[in-house]
């Protein structure tokens, strides 16, 4: 029996199972380095080169005994070769130790030269000879602009909705289609580039940049554990922020792209969006606890509006500009100003853009520049220090001319806002009482276009929480409060706010009060991208999400010179969402988004389209709904004549549409009402068909309940009611 | 279309139920009694009291003559609904949950919980209508237990000893009640409880309501799936529009869960849905809690909704409800 148990076991193939279970040596030569440049000994003197060596090393870390040392001999003479190898108990310490001794003095006449063992037989056998790479075959890739070829003129629009980003198409609601739903993976959140060129996802590992009509790959920056980005205004330039500082590993990959050692714990980047290479990196954290309390400011860094320079405040001390595309100081120093706590660039107007343009184009032509661009500028203010008042600077940059400055008293806290057109800029001064008990409010309006830089002074009893220009206008919009609860919000609490628009009065030529909407709750004002249309909106409260939509031009233009300052402000229409986060005009100020997102609370997440006048359009209530962005349009291609002709003949484009629409509603009716036949058909077919069952089967049974009983019923309901009627006429004839 | 508050219980409702001509509203409450309304004016006519436990269901005859009403104390009651007496008493091992009076008004149907080792019964009495309604059988005409899943809902259907049931697995079936045999079953009619029934006027289709948020409209001969209403909300109840082609359906989530969430979420709303084109068409506000049971006059000129928070609210129809033609079907002839 038990003879041939062992013969059945023979034949067994055991090659498997050894194979899982063999010991795995590390053959590898990883551990192995060449040690070159030790000095040709005899014999004698071998013992004591080894310790001596040996301990050269354990003194700089890579610990190794005498005996891992393997000395090559020369024979014939008796002596050394002047190299060794020496193994190390793995890669990483063979690796550190090449780091540490490699050029390392040994003494005056021989220094120590390491290499792996790997590396001098991969070397040794390369093939010299030179292939020649093969050229890659050009690919078409897709236009960047692709949506704004849509045919229809629909405006784009992204949901980041649990873990599913979907790209939408917004027109007309039977043009309303997805557009795309990519498969992104692991991020944060998306954002737009400025210009909608682009779309970034936050990951891990990095940002990465998409784009095109399918959403393809465009450019990735390698920045670990990123949290924040920014755009530059002209698309040109990212910048990258994490709360972590940037670690470069042991053997990371290095080029242009990548982080290098001398970045390590900086933790803001900025980099070329075109190239994918990294131009600078900074660090945010300022050296005391202090700063790290207070929350960061984010943009830290601000971009010039024609992406030439990008500056940084170092608060109290200076304003850095850095030039691009190279990131070297500006003249290679910084703007010191004493005490500064803010500044902003002023935005570039259309006529401005349309200037640079020119100019651009007549260098290119070797012809001459008929109008200079106005220079950058950039404001700024300081405050108040012993004896020196509070100021406001407007400096022109790349000269640093100061083009005004305003001193200011009894300063709390100044806000700088550029109108979008770099027009007029409104410093809002939070003042203060001599005896600092009461805060009250100015606005200080420079009107930057005109000589001399006017400033003019609006006085407000209260505080102003919220300031807006309108969108190439001369109006600004304020939602101001005298309520006792403000700065200390607690749960229930909605703090009662007034509204506010101004407008320049070209007569005079000063701000003057447009209307006032008193007793509201409203704490956000959002511009039309047009002008003209406003949208007060309550926001971040439990219990009110009023959206009010206002037309401050609702007389036309004509009829507004005769008539009363501020007859033209009119309410359109007022609207509710409940627990509304964000509200957000489409680019065309045709539709507004207003959204709830699970990141501020879990209540009836989702979003609404509306339009200008506050009808509902589209309404989604989706659990976990993140994220509604608009894609924004770049500036129009077409020159102000164009536009104007197309304003002109407006009449005239919009026939066509107006037929397309006529035709669209036309065949969509069709469809409808030949889709609800079918289902009456299907339905009155269906009826008879049972109708027909019963009154056979009671027919078959024979003692049937007549169907009738119900009829009678409802008759005699009529009857009732018919009655009382009658008895009514009676009176009234009687 | 301001709706009148009857504020009569103190306890959430369970059922209501208008009679025949309309003019009187039943009530049933976990408060143990029953009241009776005018539905014109919302004037409180009655109660009936003798119920010792949570009175789940309740019918009246098409002569509103008697009403039958079952309850959690074991018991179901014939009660003379002009007197208000009650006239018999049935008692059983377990709580009624359903009863029903068939067409010719000679029998009603009943459902037994199952409970304490009893099965899930359903039962058919013969109704003595001749004398002063005393005169009772006290044994059941047939009965007997459903196998599977329990019954939760049933009704006559228009061919008799025939009944239609509603089950907590979200199966409908028919029964023939003389033998206890399945005539036939659509065990996926819902995905959850079957909790509201309501036949239309001529019997040949019901709908069904159920807590798999969606509501049902079935042939009550072939059991086919005519029509399905979805909705984000588990439902209660559902009732049919005799005169417009509307259904009406009520619900909520849970009661459990309702002290934890706000009343916007709650969706404590009833619904109007195109009984044919499947489609929302618009909603009444009102109750502070889910509705649990809805009922449509019989004329079509208004409906009542009984809800968790224990008041019954009572809508007269607007004269635009008639005459609004939301679809442009107004020359289609839609059969009822």
């Amino acid at each position: 029996m038990a003879s041939t148990s062992t013969e059945y076991d023979d034949d067994i193939d055991f090659s498997d199972i050894e194979a899982k279970y063999a010991v795995n040596y590390d053959d590898s030569l990883e551990n192995t380095v060449v040690v070159d440049g030790l000095p040709i000994i005899d014999n004698t003197k071998l013992d004591r080169l080894l310790t001596k060596v040996a301990k050269e090393f354990s003194k700089r870390g890579a610990s190794i005994k005498g005996e891992d040392i393997y000395l090559p001999w020369d024979e014939k003479t008796g002596k050394s070769k002047g190299y060794a190898f020496v193994e190390f108990r793995s890669g990483e310490d063979a690796a550190t130790a090449i780091a540490t001794m490699h050029n390392h003095a040994f003494d005056s006449k021989h220094t120590f030269k390491l290499n792996r063992f790997v590396d001098i037989e991969h070397f040794s056998n390369l093939d010299e000879t030179y292939i020649e790479p093969p050229s890659e075959k050009f690919t078409d890739k897709e236009h960047l602009r692709a949506w704004l070829g849509d045919a229809q003129g629909r405006d784009q629009f992204v949901t980041y909705r649990g873990e599913d980003v979907e790209v939408w198409w917004h027109g007309k609601p039977s043009q309303c289609e997805l557009a795309i739903k990519p498969d992104w993976k692991d991020f944060l959140y998306v954002a737009w580039s400025p210009l909608g060129t682009y779309i970034s996802t936050l990951h891990r590992q990095g940002v990465r940049l998409w784009g095109g009509a399918s959403f393809k790959d465009q450019q990735r920056f390698a920045h670990p554990l990123v949290k924040l980005i920014d755009f530059s205004p002209c698309e040109n330039y990212i910048v990258t922020w994490s709360n972590e500082p940037i670690i470069v590993p042991e053997g990371a990959i290095q080029g242009p792209q990548y982080f290098s050692p001398e970045d390590e714990g900086s933790n803001m980047a900025v980099w070329d969006i075109k190239s994918g290479h990294l131009l600078r990196t900074f660090s945010t954290v300022q050296d005391g606890e202090q700063t790290r309390k207070s929350q960061m400011p984010w943009p830290a860094v601000k971009w010039s509006p024609d992406d030439k320079f990008v500056a940084r405040v170092t608060p109290g001390q200076m304003i850095s500009v850095y030039e691009l595309p190279a990131m070297g100081l500006y003249d290679k120093k910084s703007i010191k100003i004493e005490g500064v706590v803010d500044f902003e660039w002023c935005p570039q107007g259309d006529n401005d853009k349309e200037d640079v343009d020119k100019e651009a184009a007549a260098i290119a032509n070797g012809g001459k520049v008929t109008k200079k661009p106005r220079e950058n500028m950039m404001a700024y203010w300081t405050p108040e220090v012993a004896n020196q008042p509070a100021r406001v600077t407007l400096m022109a940059f790349p000269s640093r001319t100061i083009l005004r400055q305003k001193n200011l008293f009894n300063v709390t806290e100044c806000k700088l806002y550029w109108q979008n057109q770099g027009d007029f800029l409104c410093v809002k001064v939070d003042r203060h009482t001599k005896t600092k008990k009461s805060v009250y409010c100015n606005l200080e309006i420079f009107r930057v276009r005109e000589k001399d830089y006017p400033v003019e002074v609006v006085e407000l009893k209260d505080t102003v929480t919220e300031f807006s220009w309108e969108p190439k206008g001369d109006r600004f919009a304020i939602v101001s409060t005298n309520d006792p609860n403000l700065g200390n919000p607690g749960p229930g609490i909605t703090i009662k706010t007034d509204v506010s628009f101004y407008q320049l009065d070209k007569t005079k030529n000063d701000f003057k009060l447009l209307k006032t909407l008193p007793s509201r709750t409203s704490n956000a004002i959002r511009w039309s991208p047009r002008g003209r249309h406003v949208v007060l909106a309550t926001v971040g409260s439990s219990s009110k999400s009023e959206l009010d939509f206002w037309d401050l031009d609702f007389l036309s233009e004509e009829r507004r010179e005769g008539q009363d300052w501020g007859t033209g402000v009119q309410l359109l229409g007022t609207a509710d969402h409940y627990g509304v986060t964000d509200v957000e005009w489409d680019p065309s100020g045709r539709y507004l988004a207003t959204s709830a997102s699970a990141w501020t609370h879990t209540l009836e997440n989702g979003y609404a389209i509306w339009d200008f006048k506050g009808t509902e359009l589209v309404k989604h209530i989706q659990d976990r709904f993140k994220q509604f962005i608009w894609r924004p349009r770049p500036r129009s291609l077409l020159t102000k004549a164009a536009q104007k002709q197309i304003r002109k003949n407006l009449k005239e484009f919009s026939r066509v549409f107006d037929e397309e629409d006529a035709r669209e509603s036309v065949t969509v009716n069709a469809e409808l009402v030949a889709l609800r036949k079918r289902l009456v058909d299907e339905w009155n077919a269906w009826r008879t068909r049972c109708i027909k069952d019963m009154v056979e089967s009671r027919g078959l049974k024979g003692k049937a309940h007549s169907n009738g009983d119900a009829n009678t019923a409802k008759e005699e309901i009529e009857v009732w009611i018919e009655e009382e009627i009658e008895t009514t006429t009676e009176e009234v004839v009687e | 279309m301001k709706p009148i508050l009857l504020q009569g219980h103190e306890r959430s409702l369970t059922q209501i139920k208008f009679n025949t001509d309309g003019d009187l509203l039943f009530s049933c409450s976990k408060d143990n009694i029953i009241n009776v309304w005018y539905s014109h004016n919302g004037e409180r006519l009655g109660t009936y009291e003798g119920h010792n436990g949570t009175v789940w269901t309740l019918d009246v005859d098409s002569e509103s003559r008697f009403m039958v009403s079952g309850a959690a104390d074991n018991t179901l009651m014939l009660w003379d609904v002009q007197s208000g007496k009650c006239l018999y008493v049935w008692e059983f091992p377990t709580a009624v949950k359903r009863v029903a009076f068939n067409q010719a008004d000679n029998q009603i149907v009943c459902i037994t919980e199952q409970r304490m080792g009893f099965q899930c019964a359903i039962r058919v009495f013969d109704i003595d209508r001749s004398g002063d309604g005393t005169n009772q059988s006290k044994e059941p005409r047939y009965m007997f237990n459903p196998i599977g899943s329990k019954a939760t809902v049933c009704d006559f259907t228009y061919t008799p000893d025939v009944i239609f049931t509603g089950h907590e697995s979200g199966k409908v079936a028919l029964f023939n009640v003389k033998t206890g045999e399945e005539i036939a079953n659509n065990e996926r009619a819902h995905g959850d409880t079957v909790n509201d029934l309501q036949m239309s006027k001529d019997y040949t289709y019901c709908i069904t309501s159920s807590k798999d948020k969606s509501a049902r409209i079935h042939d009550t001969k072939s059991l086919m799936i005519i029509k399905t209403f979805t909705t984000e909300t588990p439902l209660n109840s559902a009732a049919l529009d005799p005169k417009r082609p509307y259904v009406l359906l009520g619900g909520g989530q849970d009661a459990m869960s309702v002290t934890t969430t706000s009343l916007r979420q709650g969706k404590f709303e009833t619904r109007f849905w195109h009984k044919i084109f499947e489609e929302e068409v618009g909603r009444v506000k009102g109750h502070f809690g889910p509705i649990n049971t809805i009922a449509v006059h019989p004329a079509g000129t208004g409906y009542a909704s009984g809800g968790e928070d224990g008041f019954v609210r009572m809508h007269h129809f607007d004269e635009s409800y008639f005459k609004t033609d939301l679809y442009g079907t107004g020359n289609i002839i839609i059969e009822d």
